[in-house]
């Protein structure tokens, strides 16, 4: 007897939030971010249809080929993501925008785009698949690979690495986080929270390459990000409508409520951390890196910061249905026009 | 007594006043104020301001032609000069007709050197002094004692000047009256003070009855609302701010929903242009009417988003309000040399067609026109202009209201996939004619979403390296390509009879060129006249070269970009083309174009001077 597939309250299977199949190495710290995005959003009872992918170059950007297929996507240019995303979301305020970027899409040429589309709060899961090495060239350094770190085709780094959070944190993203790719359970937790967030939520995922930087004493290999790990509280996440099922002791966790009512429960694991003082959250980012410690979590949220579709005067039905007969001011007003002219 | 000659009566309404001034010091105002005396007494006139790339401190002129017989070309000569900065009195004096008037800031020590010329020394500190200008403002009001002094000695109408500045200042009473007071001052004392009179006046005239006046930018800004614009993306550049900048003056006025008191469109100040192009695609690809305006700088950094546009397919307007290049170049001074950069943008074999509005009022019209060859075409589609056109005021037929209903091409919804009876695919030609048909995020269909990219793609948007697939697509992009020939603004041609010549020109330059038309007749030379109003070229150029002994290509730029553009498209015609280019910064004159055609002619080039003024 065949098993039943399991299907979500939308009576979608997971295959439907699938892509095709990955082209990307065996191995690839990207698929675990392709997976956990596949579940989380089926999981999250999202129809396919709401959700819209972009991208930018490089291997992290050949992601949303490999997932959601019944997802309208957009691989845009290099570092360019964000404009893209920012003149398509604005089209339909209802959709939820992914957007897969690298650390040589954001932390080289898309530093500035990656900047101001924070500044300007665009709803987006922002997800940053970050190696610290050019993969589709054939392992040139990042600029977010560590110093000292010896690559095969280039030899030894001697500048100081990019750090995608400082970045997020310092540009004012409302929601930044870091996860690993040798930690789906906290990715997709992650994924989830960040889906449900009305701004940009950044998530540098450390990712590794399996193929040009993966040896054990690299910052973004799974090996050191075994042992290096240390996660700022157990996430769980609670859709809106629904309640905690998990009884915790009381002071264990604490709760942030985003935008749509869902809450973000994190569970305390060894420290007292508080994911809404930016201050603190450099604060933690300066000590782990003395400490070389990879620090994944939510690390700073702001559920409340204004975003661009607060601002712009907007309806809010979706401009891109707006009739053709209403898309054109009347005939009348022209004359009013052409009577302001001198 | 001596006897003196008898006198010729005044020049009447055909004259060019030259006004020279310290940049940032207030002239703007006066200056738009007279030229707008003018154009409310009913005389055909048109301004050209020659500004520096410079907030404030260095020379800046504006000349304004007043002509009867509505010429609103740049004149070659100048028959009044105003003097109101010390930097530039040689210059400016240098540049008036023997005869001409000049007018000049008494505080400027420097020598009158010409006694061919009728001068006035204008007291400006003095009268503004005894004004009740507050201190403050007495060095931007100090301009206004030439509009009053002007207004004496020409006869201009004092509420003429009123309703300028009433409009100017948007009906606010202290600084019109500030202004007027001014006006009035000076024209006392020029009453009272000057001996001798102009030999320049101006009467009022019905020339302007049917006319507005406003600028390219205004004009582009208000067609594309005019078009059902629903998203704006731009970055301050010379001289295409005032476009954007004009959306968001005008669009509360007409895009205000009744019901919410929300606007129906989005423009967003991008980080630069790469942004720009950016943010403009991505609206343009998920179903919104989009354009970005910028100038020659800015639309080498949007060239990558253009050819993924073009491949990709996605609808979106670009304006490009030219400015002297290249590089930086010249950023205030005017130009058409971003021709080739517009029409071949963008890496591959990318290939835009181009709208090239040649008046304020084809402006708006192009505006909207622009947003429906987009969609249609599902391609990029340029909009030329330059900074003459687009920052000028120009007087202009009033904009009319478009005569076609919205295109917004082939664009399927949940039901049209529902009820389609063939298998859709993004890029599958149904039709035969090259453009297929698209769907918008937010389509919740599921059969509607594809994965755009820039990458080699099959019909149904899968991702193909494929040799025949790739030829074929390419192929069908220029199948698209021809098409938009069929469906760009026709060239505009005015004949005459007789003519076995013609001239090609385009944009700006029409009033030069239409004006040397005439003198050339006058001179017995007879030219027909095509002013091209879009890239590819229609059949109709093509017909106007075949049935000419000579074309020539007027345009300015070096290379005479247009004159190498058409020579491709028909290498058999090539011959006949001449390519005549101005290329300093400064606007078209009638002069320079008759001077060019009557150099190349035979019969006329051996006679140096023969046509000189």
């Amino acid at each position: 007897m065949a098993r039943k597939k399991r299907v979500n309250e939308l009576g979608l299977s997971k295959s439907d939030y699938a892509g095709a199949s990955t082209t990307l190495c065996a191995g690839c710290g990207h698929n675990a971010i392709i997976g956990q995005m596949i579940a989380a959003c089926f999981e999250e009872n999202i129809p396919p249809e709401k959700l819209v992918k972009f991208s930018g170059i490089g291997c992290s950007s050949k992601a949303p080929t490999y997932m959601l297929k019944r997802s309208f996507g957009f691989n845009g240019l290099h570092g360019r993501m964000p404009s893209l995303a920012t003149g398509a979301l604005l089209a339909d305020m209802s959709l939820i925008g992914i957007g897969m970027s690298g650390d040589g899409d954001t932390a080289s040429i898309g530093m500035g785009q990656f900047k101001h589309i924070m500044r300007r709060n665009v709803p987006l899961v922002y997800v940053v698949a970050n190696n610290g090495v050019y993969g589709l060239t054939k392992g040139q350094l990042s600029a977010t690979a560590e110093e000292g770190l010896a690559l095969k085709r280039q030899g030894q780094n001697k500048y100081m690495p990019i750090d995608i959070v400082w970045e997020a944190l310092v540009g004012r993203a409302s929601f930044v986080a870091r996860g690993f790719s040798g930690d789906p359970k906290q990715l997709k937790t992650l994924f989830k929270a960040a889906l449900h967030h009305r701004g940009t939520a950044v998530i540098d995922v450390i990712s590794p390459c399996v193929t040009f930087n993966n040896m054990d004493d690299s910052h973004h290999s799974y090996a050191w990000g075994k042992i290096h790990e240390v996660a700022l509280h157990e996430l769980s996440f609670v859709p809106p409508g629904k309640s905690i099922k998990v009884k915790y002791e009381k002071g264990e966790t604490a709760e942030v409520t985003l935008h749509d009512g869902s809450q973000i429960i994190l569970k305390k694991l060894g420290r007292d951390y508080d994911p809404n003082n930016r201050g603190a959250a450099l604060q933690l980012l300066e000590e782990a890196n003395k400490k070389n410690e990879l620090v994944t979590g939510l690390i700073y949220i702001n559920p409340k910061q204004i975003s661009i579709f607060d601002i712009e005067y907007l309806p809010p039905s979706p401009l891109n249905r707006v009739p053709d007969e209403e898309l054109r001011p009347s005939r009348d007003s022209l004359d009013k026009v052409n009577a302001m002219m001198f | 007594m001596t006897e003196e000659k008898p006198k010729p009566g005044p020049v009447v309404n055909d004259f060019s006043i030259t006004i020279g001034t310290v940049n940032g010091s207030g002239s703007q105002t006066a200056n738009t104020t007279l030229m707008r005396a003018f154009f409310k007494m009913g005389i055909p006139v048109s301004g050209k301001n020659i500004f520096p790339s410079n907030i404030q401190g260095l020379p800046t002129w504006y000349t304004i032609r007043l002509s009867k017989d509505g010429y609103v070309a740049r004149s070659e000569t100048t028959e009044i000069v105003v003097a109101m900065n010390k930097d530039s009195f040689q210059e400016d004096l240098e540049k008036l007709i023997p005869g001409g008037v000049f007018l000049y800031a008494d505080d400027i020590r420097q020598e009158v050197f010409r006694e061919d010329v009728l001068a006035f020394p204008m007291p400006v500190k003095k009268i503004i002094r005894e004004s009740d200008t507050p201190r403050k403002l007495r060095d931007y009001l100090n301009n206004m004692v030439y509009v009053g002094i002007l207004a004496h000695l020409l006869g201009i109408e004092v509420e003429k000047l009123q309703q300028a500045l009433d409009f100017h200042f948007n009906g606010k009473q202290t600084p019109i009256d500030l202004n007027m007071e001014v006006i009035n001052r000076s024209m006392k004392w020029a009453a009272e003070n000057l001996e001798h009179e102009s030999p320049y006046r101006v009467e009022a005239m019905d020339g302007t009855d049917d006319y507005i006046m406003s600028s390219g930018n205004t004009a582009g800004a208000l067609g594309s609302i005019y078009g059902g614009l629903q998203f704006a993306a731009w970055y301050p550049i010379t001289p295409a701010t005032g476009l954007p900048e004009a959306i968001m003056k005008y669009r509360p006025e007409v895009q205000t929903d009744p019901e919410t008191g929300k606007y129906k469109s989005v423009v967003v100040q991008a980080e630069d242009e790469l942004a720009a192009a950016g943010m403009t695609i991505g609206a343009g690809w998920a179903g919104l009417r989009s354009m970005t305006a910028t100038s020659g700088p800015g639309l080498s950094l949007m060239g990558e988003y253009t050819s993924l546009a073009y491949y990709a397919e996605v609808p979106v307007v670009l304006w490009n309000v030219q400015r002297m290049g290249p590089s930086t170049g010249l950023p205030t001074r005017t130009s058409q040399g971003d021709i080739n950069l517009a029409h071949y943008l963008g890496q591959g074999d990318t290939q835009h067609p181009i709208l090239f509005p040649g008046s304020v009022n084809e402006c708006f019209e192009f505006g909207w026109k622009a947003l429906d060859l987009a969609e249609e075409l599902q391609t990029p589609i340029m909009v030329l202009i330059d900074l003459d056109l687009g920052m000028n005021q120009w007087m202009t037929s009033p904009f009319e209201y478009p005569d076609t209903p919205i295109k917004r091409g082939k664009i399927l919804w949940e039901e049209d996939l529902e009820n389609l009876d063939w298998e859709w695919g993004r890029y599958l030609d149904k039709d035969g004619d090259g453009i297929p048909y698209r769907t918008v995020p937010g389509n919740t269909h599921p059969k509607s979403a594809y994965f755009t990219r820039g990458t080699g793609h099959d019909d149904y948007a899968n991702y193909s390296e494929d040799p025949e697939t790739w030829d074929e697509n390419i192929k069908r992009l220029n199948r698209k390509f021809e098409l938009a020939r069929t469906l760009v603004p026709k060239p505009k041609i005015h004949r005459r009879d007789g003519a076995e010549i013609g001239v090609i020109a385009f944009g700006s330059t029409d009033p030069a060129v239409s004006e040397a038309g005439d003198i050339l007749e006058a001179a017995g030379v007879r030219v027909d006249y095509l002013r091209l109003r879009a890239l590819p070229i229609t059949t109709e150029v093509v017909e106007f070269i075949q049935e000419h002994d000579r074309v020539y290509v007027v345009e300015m730029n070096h290379h005479g970009q247009l004159h190498q553009i058409i020579s491709q498209d028909i290498p058999e015609q090539a011959l006949k083309m001449v390519s005549l280019t101005y290329n300093t910064g400064l606007q078209l004159t009638a002069d320079w174009v008759k001077n060019a055609i009557l150099t190349e002619e035979p019969g006329f080039s051996e006679k140096p001077g023969s046509f000189s003024d």
